[in-house]
């Protein structure tokens, strides 16, 4: 398929699976449940439809590794739909799609400017390749307790100070759906012969709706992970990395390969190529809606008064440049619960499951699959947490943005000799894991990173308020590794 | 003509109408609408498939989910309605010239429609200059009231479609906000044959429980109901069903009924031993 006769309307993956079907291939490969019939019990779990496309790569179905036909060809549909020069389709889930986009450009020493509130896959791409990450404080809202977006005058000036750095990486947008000015961040890295990465794992939506921030291809970046499976509609675990111009779409092919799987899903990959062509047609209309669900939900959660549902007004023109209109963060604090509170109750008391819950804030996700009715549950809900709940919120702790001390690189810290002491006692030691409330998955602690009493204190509160706590070797984090 | 309209009750189950002729077919924003006539039951009127109310049957269902709590509650003035496009609930309701005001909640303005022109004996009463319409969705609408009513009716489709919503903890708790502080709210609680249905009953029982000081069930056979069998539930901030039933009053009213009695209004609560273990299981 050449690219002057892309044709959004098709779904070469998908319909070299339909041929497939017909053709009634007998299997003498992988996979070993050939079709379903040796898994009877998985079979009728998951049905004969979904399992009988359970295949392997195959000539006629391509193979992910190295595509030159289906694969390949959506692959360019791919790109073309969201305006990059190249896109690969990612079975490891986004955390594949953001490594590998680390790994493309930074080596051993190399230094990467970052915020801190970045995803743990970002700095697990550091201890796989040894960069050193400069970070950028990201600006703190006091009221809500939430980071925002990096400030030119940061970005300017951490790039001013690391003028060896080879990239600049931003989240669009954050988990909060708050953005930093993508396009002066990308110019400023350019002039000073950077790339700039973006994490766009909540970011597919800017491709295709109105009104939206800016995507980064638009805003010129040089790459960017994406993740179709939140509100791209496609399966979980299938993800989209897309280059600009400035990148080798053979080289990164090749960091792919590294630690992508040879055995790539079929029921991944063609949900990407039925995903993307659902985007691509009707992405626009499909978005409008959410943001008017989403416009609708702050309104009602706002009227019922206590909740702050925050929306475009928090745009400051820098830290929070741009706001993600689809997103539906709830400040929770004024009603005297811990965000985290109000995220158990839902969940307990009303089978509402909602995306996360930290210190101060929810977070509501709404894509592609939500109706008005489930919404005026929500909020009802919310009306009666208030009703049943609402107590004075002194007392509760406003998350505060903690400036991290780096003193070694993540990968020296990983793989030093290290030792487990009670965490009331490692105020001052050098830790060699990540600690961190999942979701939203942003680290408290990394890897070489200087432990401080303000940090235990607030890890001790975060797990007194129920948060579920991940990434350090003792699950419960009494104990936590050091550097000896 | 050998027409017959079939009803899931179970998975192996279906409950089948002849009909004589299809009066009414429509897919409205929110279901499917079907009114068809039929020779045991009269005019059947079907949501998305389901039976709502047949002309035979109706009484049983709108005398039962009405009479009830307006013989307890010794001084109903305002009441709010949930679903019963059809208009039997407020039917009987305007019965009581002690009532002021009955605000009615339908999200699906073509359900009321379709009943004015084709079930009218059922609708007559939606013009009462008591009766208020509102086209919304209930939770939207009950969220923005407080202490305003003495009694709510939730006359809604099973939990399983558009009316699931109307089964939730949220909704309940809203509903008891809505409520003055000896408000009931009586609802269609079910049926607790089929195990699908017993099983959406027990929660929402667990719920309204969790909701309520006074929560009890009572029950009433309706033919064209899975099993034949149907639950309501009686909740309550103030008022005992039983305690606070002034049977003298009620008979001072002098309110011809057909299914209804006040020797009938006790008895209703006194339901088989499977289902007191169902109640129970849920109520600890």
């Amino acid at each position: 398929m050449e690219k002057t006769e892309l044709d959004q309307t098709r779904a070469p993956i998908y319909e070299a699976l339909e041929r497939f079907r017909e053709m009634r291939v007998v299997p003498f490969d992988v996979p070993g449940h050939k079709h379903g019939k040796g898994n009877p019990e998985l079979t009728a779990f998951l049905g004969e439809k979904c399992v009988g496309v359970d295949v392997n790569s195959m000539k006629p179905l391509d193979n992910l590794c190295h595509p030159v036909s289906v694969i390949r060809d959506a692959e360019l549909l791919a790109a073309d739909a969201f305006g990059a020069k190249h896109a690969f389709l990612m079975v490891g889930g986004t955390t594949s799609s953001v490594q590998s986009m680390v790994l493309s450009c930074c080596k051993q020493g190399d230094k990467i400017i970052l915020p801190r509130n970045v995803h743990r896959s970002v700095i697990n791409s550091l201890v796989l390749c040894g960069a050193i990450p400069v970070y950028v404080n990201p600006d703190v809202d006091r009221r809500l307790g939430i980071s925002l977006g990096m400030s030119r005058e940061h970005v300017r000036k951490a790039i001013a100070e690391n003028p060896d750095a080879v990239a600049v990486l931003v989240n669009n947008p954050t988990y909060y759906g708050i953005c930093s000015d993508l396009r002066a961040i990308v110019k400023m890295a350019h002039d000073a012969g950077m790339l700039c990465l973006a994490d766009e794992a909540h970011g597919t939506h800017f491709y295709f709706g109105d009104n939206m921030p800016v995507s980064a291809m638009r805003a010129g970046a040089d790459m960017a992970a994406v993740s179709m499976h939140k509100s791209g509609g496609s399966l979980t675990q299938s993800s989209l990395l897309l280059i600009g111009e400035n990148v080798n779409e053979r080289h990164v092919r090749q960091i792919i390969n590294l630690t992508q799987t040879t055995s790539g899903s079929y029921l991944l990959m063609s949900s990407l190529d039925i995903s993307r062509r659902n985007l691509a047609l009707r992405g626009k209309e499909v978005f409008r809606k959410v943001i008017e669900m989403a416009e609708y939900a702050r309104e009602e959660i706002n009227a019922v008064g206590g909740y702050y549902a925050y929306g475009r007004e928090l745009i400051n023109g820098d830290s929070i440049f741009d706001f993600d209109p689809t997103k539906l963060s709830v400040h929770t604090r004024d009603i005297g619960l811990a965000g985290i509170e109000v995220y158990d109750i839902l969940r307990d008391e009303y089978d509402i499951q909602i995306e996360f819950g930290d210190i101060g804030n929810i977070l509501a996700y709404l894509s592609i699959g939500d109706r008005i009715q489930e919404l005026e549950r929500l909020v009802s809900a919310l009306a009666e947490i208030k009703r049943r709940y609402k107590k004075d919120p002194d007392g509760l702790l406003s998350q505060e943005y903690i400036d991290p001390e780096v003193v070694c690189s993540p990968q020296k810290a990983f793989y030093s000799q290290k030792k487990s002491i009670p965490i009331n006692e490692s105020s001052g030691f050098v830790c060699s894991e990540f600690v961190m409330c999942y979701p939203p998955g942003i680290p408290i602690l990394a890897p070489g990173e200087r432990i401080t009493k303000d940090i235990i204190d607030y890890i001790q509160y975060a797990k007194a308020k129920g948060c579920s706590m991940t990434g350090s070797e003792d699950p419960d984090i009494n104990n936590i590794n050091v550097l000896v | 003509m050998n027409l017959w309209f079939s009803e899931y009750h179970a998975p192996d189950v279906r409950h089948s109408l002849r009909v004589t002729r299809h009066l009414y077919s429509s897919k409205s924003d929110y279901q499917q609408i079907d009114i068809f006539d039929t020779p045991e039951f009269g005019k059947v009127l079907a949501l998305d498939g389901d039976v709502m109310l047949t002309e035979r049957d109706e009484f049983i269902y709108n005398e039962m989910i009405t009479h009830i709590p307006m013989s307890v509650h010794p001084n109903v003035q305002d009441i709010l309605v949930i679903g019963a496009g059809d208009g039997g609930v407020v039917k009987e309701l305007t019965r009581y010239e002690s009532v002021k005001r009955i605000d009615l909640v339908e999200m699906d303005p073509q359900v009321i429609e379709a009943c004015r022109t084709y079930l009218p004996e059922n609708a007559c009463k939606l013009d009462d200059t008591r009766v208020h319409i509102y086209f919304d969705n209930a939770l939207r609408f009950i969220r923005r009231s407080s202490e305003e009513y003495d009694l709510i009716i939730v006359d809604s489709n099973d939990p399983f479609g558009p009316s699931e919503g109307y089964f939730t903890r949220e909704f309940y708790g809203i509903c008891y906000n809505a409520l003055r502080s000896d408000g009931i709210m009586v609802n269609q609680q079910g049926s607790p044959f089929y195990k699908h249905d017993a099983e959406a009953m027990q929660r929402s029982h667990k719920r309204i429980v969790n909701t309520f000081p006074i929560s009890r069930v009572y029950q009433a056979h309706i033919p064209t109901y899975a099993a034949g069998y149907w639950l309501f539930g009686f909740a309550s901030k103030k008022y005992h069903p039983i305690n606070d039933f002034d049977e003298e009053r009620w008979k001072s009213l002098h309110l011809s009924t057909k299914y209804y009695t006040t020797k009938l209004h006790i008895g209703s609560f006194y339901l088989p031993a499977y289902l007191e273990k169902m109640l129970m299981e849920v109520e600890s």
